[in-house]
């Protein structure tokens, strides 16, 4: 018995995919006091092989942590993922804007709740699977891309509270995801040939357009008119939740040249459309930043700006005004600039922190 | 670190006496009961006084216990057969293994516990079950959550003297407390093995001489016919030798040691948390089980940091994905869903120490401290 004095306690997010097993077998292999812990984000069982967290893939890290001789535990966060995920979720397609569900269980979850719970179950960090780098140089604490370039997902993480930065630990970041598949096959954990979970985890049987119409009231679910930038009607749809700015395919429009989601208007109801140019942004708004570099950014600075998970970060400049006010001012135009979604500032490899797309037309 | 064990309410370690009647008879019984060769006979032999020390724990005639595979399934079978007879009188603080069966029935009288898990006046229950039809009743002899020993006696006297048929869930009763179906008055009850130091998968259900109930598993004539199926004779050979070493334990002697350990550790919870709540009567309880709800405390966690600081207790049930649910029965007492969750249950055993106990109450100001730090993140 040590009292409240802090050992080398941890805890390990186990999603019960082969990530977060290897994860948990290099810090039991390095000698760590590892305390596994799921958590459980949602009531029904959706189908294990498209997501994590269904009641098989808790079995799943509960055979590895048995395997491992950690304790294992689940966390019930199924109402703290409703009202801060799921029902962010459905707000933002609700306001015709495109959400990160990742990046918002990430920054209200993994990333505060259960870092507190790690901290109330006596641990001195939290480790997860996730393929990025927490490195200290220059007397400072960084988050890095991991180095698999294919997997890195520092992207999701802009959102890490700064000063907890020392007490979170990535251990696959230096590795490539064959590495850690073969480090699972050499270990023999249960999960080392389970699939990549890839779709939105808590959508299940599903598209995410049907799991939002379920979830809009009646009244929000309205037809409307796809529109041109000179107010030609060029057909119906059946509701704006189903869009999302630069989105081409499923449109069922017949028109002379491809045309392209350019702006929902929820005023109204219009989906406005056109040719791909129309996508083309100079600049936009970030709102509710968080940095990682700095305490307080620079009032001014350069910066590389991803703006999808996928998307290739590209030069930009990026102005800090008063209260916080971030305005991105791209080299070269950028296209499908999605409210909603996350933009991302780089430097090199170094995260330097990140918020919300706001208003890219403005 | 040396752990400490205080779930016997969960389940009990296995009697040395009986691992070691399980190990000879695994080894030196190959035969199958049903067979008329020797190796038959001597297997038959050992299934049929394993069944005389189960009835003769709860005063009942051998030929009245059909063996099953526990308590869960003797529960199924019971109130399904009640079931066929009409509305059933039951209570809010069965076991799932009662309450999911009755569930699936038309009719059921459910009576709610008060604020300590107590029943209202069993008159008052009796009358409102007649004027529902009611034909059986099943009532559980000890709740597992708080221990409250419930009135199961004159649940039988009054339906008896209507004809209803009597089904008691005495799965936490036995080996704790006396239990005899005669003093009791039921036609029917449930036992299992690993509540009472027994092996795990195996229990008993006594049916009343006379009684007809359906078959619970057709296609063979062992258990009289009632139930099918190669009878899993080192299982039942184990619990045989645990009845028997229930039978002959002093067991109100054990009792009062037990009830002592259990004072002892309430006090000292006391002592460390003011605010602290004893749920459930001091008696009719069990000796061994003392439910306490930590006010303000996050169950779940609390769960956690009692086991990485060693202490194995229970807070309500675990859903199929093995996260924590309160439990229904501190739900149906009233107690709100959050505050619910911050119950825990610890259950004494015969091998508990006073040195175990102290142990725990060392233990547990550094575990609710902890707990409580959540509430900075």
């Amino acid at each position: 018995m040590t009292g409240l004095e802090i050992g080398d306690r941890g805890v390990v997010a186990m999603s019960g995919g082969v990530d977060s097993s290897v994860t948990a077998a290099l810090l039991v292999k390095e000698g760590h006091d590892v305390v596994a812990v799921s958590m459980r984000l949602y009531e029904t069982a959706p189908r294990s092989d498209r997501s994590c967290c269904s009641p098989d893939d808790l079995f799943d890290a509960r055979s590895v942590a048995a395997m491992l001789d950690v304790p294992f535990y689940v966390a019930n966060y199924v109402d703290a993922f409703r009202e801060r995920v799921i029902d962010y979720f459905v707000d933002e397609y609700r306001r015709g804007r495109t959400p990160n569900p990742c990046v918002a269980c990430n920054n209200h979850l993994k990333f505060d709740v259960l870092l507190g719970r790690a901290r109330a179950l006596g641990g001195s960090w939290l480790a997860t699977g996730h393929y990025a780098r927490v490195v200290h140089e220059d007397g400072r604490w960084k988050l890095m891309r991991g180095v698999d370039a294919n997997k890195n997902q520092s992207y999701f993480l802009y959102g890490l509270p700064r000063a907890e930065l020392p007490r979170i630990r990535f251990p696959l970041g230096g590795l490539t995801k064959d590495e850690v598949r073969d480090m699972a096959a050499a270990h023999d954990l249960p999960t080392a040939q389970k699939k990549e979970s890839q779709e939105i985890c808590f959508v299940t049987g599903s598209s995410y357009k049907e799991f939002v119409r379920e979830r809009l009231e009646r009244d929000e679910v309205k037809p409307g008119r796809f529109v041109l930038e000179d107010g030609t009607v060029v057909g119906q749809h059946e509701g704006l939740h189903q869009f999302t700015v630069g989105q081409r395919r499923g449109l069922g429009i017949a028109w002379s040249e491809p045309l392209y989601v350019l702006e929902l208007r929820t005023d109204v109801g219009d989906v406005l459309v056109g040719p791909r140019r129309g996508l083309e942004t100079r600049s936009f708004q970030v709102d509710r930043c968080n940095w990682l570099r700095w305490e307080e950014p620079p009032a001014l600075f350069e910066s590389l700006v991803q703006i999808r998970y996928r998307a290739k970060p590209v030069p930009a400049q990026v102005t800090v005004g008063q209260g916080g006010a971030v305005h991105v001012e791209f080299e070269t135009p950028q296209y499908a600039v999605a409210p909603g979604q996350v933009a991302v500032f780089y430097h090199g490899d170094e995260v330097l922190g990140g918020g919300f797309i706001e208003s890219p037309r403005a | 670190m040396r752990r400490v064990y205080l779930d016997y309410n969960a389940t009990t370690p296995l009697a040395p006496e009986a691992a070691a009647a399980m190990i000879d008879a695994l080894r030196d019984l190959p035969g199958n009961p049903s067979s008329i060769h020797r190796e038959g006979q001597r297997a038959r032999a050992a299934v049929e006084q394993a069944r005389r020390r189960v009835a003769e724990l709860i005063g009942a005639d051998f030929t009245e216990i059909v063996l099953t595979s526990g308590a869960s399934e003797a529960n199924n079978i019971a109130v399904a057969a009640l079931g066929e007879r009409g509305p059933l009188l039951t209570t809010a603080i069965e076991h799932p293994s009662v309450l999911a069966p009755a569930q699936r029935l038309a009719e059921v009288v459910r009576a709610q516990p008060g604020p300590h898990g107590e029943l209202p006046e069993v008159p008052a229950l009796i009358a409102q079950a007649e004027a529902a039809g009611v034909r059986g009743v099943s009532v559980m002899l000890a709740n597992n959550e708080t221990g409250n020993v419930l009135p199961v006696a004159q649940f039988a006297r009054a339906a008896r003297e209507r004809g209803w048929w009597v089904h008691c869930d005495a799965t936490q009763a036995v080996g704790k407390i006396p239990v005899d179906v005669e003093a009791l008055g039921v036609d029917l009850l449930s036992l299992s093995s690993h509540k009472l130091y027994g092996p795990k998968g195996v229990g008993a259900l006594y049916v009343r001489a006379g009684l007809e109930l359906p078959p619970m598993i057709v296609g063979g004539h062992q258990e009289r016919g009632r139930r099918a199926g190669t009878e899993n004779v080192a299982a039942i050979v184990g619990m045989g030798e645990a009845a028997r070493i229930s039978a002959q334990l002093d067991l109100a002697a054990e009792a009062a040691r037990q009830q002592e350990l259990r004072e002892a550790l309430w006090a000292g919870i006391q002592a460390i948390e003011p605010g602290a709540h004893r749920q459930g009567l001091t008696d009719p309880a069990l000796p061994n089980t003392l439910n306490v709800r930590f006010p303000g405390v996050d169950g779940e966690t609390l769960l956690m940091n009692l086991d990485l600081e060693g202490i194995a207790v229970s807070a309500g049930s675990a859903c199929s994905a093995g996260s924590l649910e309160p439990s229904h029965v501190i739900l149906a007492m009233g107690v709100p869903y959050d505050e619910a969750r911050g119950s825990v249950r610890f259950s004494l055993g015969r091998p508990t120490t006073e040195e175990e106990i102290q142990l725990v109450l060392k233990r547990l100001p550094v575990v609710l401290e902890r707990t409580r730090s959540l509430a900075w993140g």
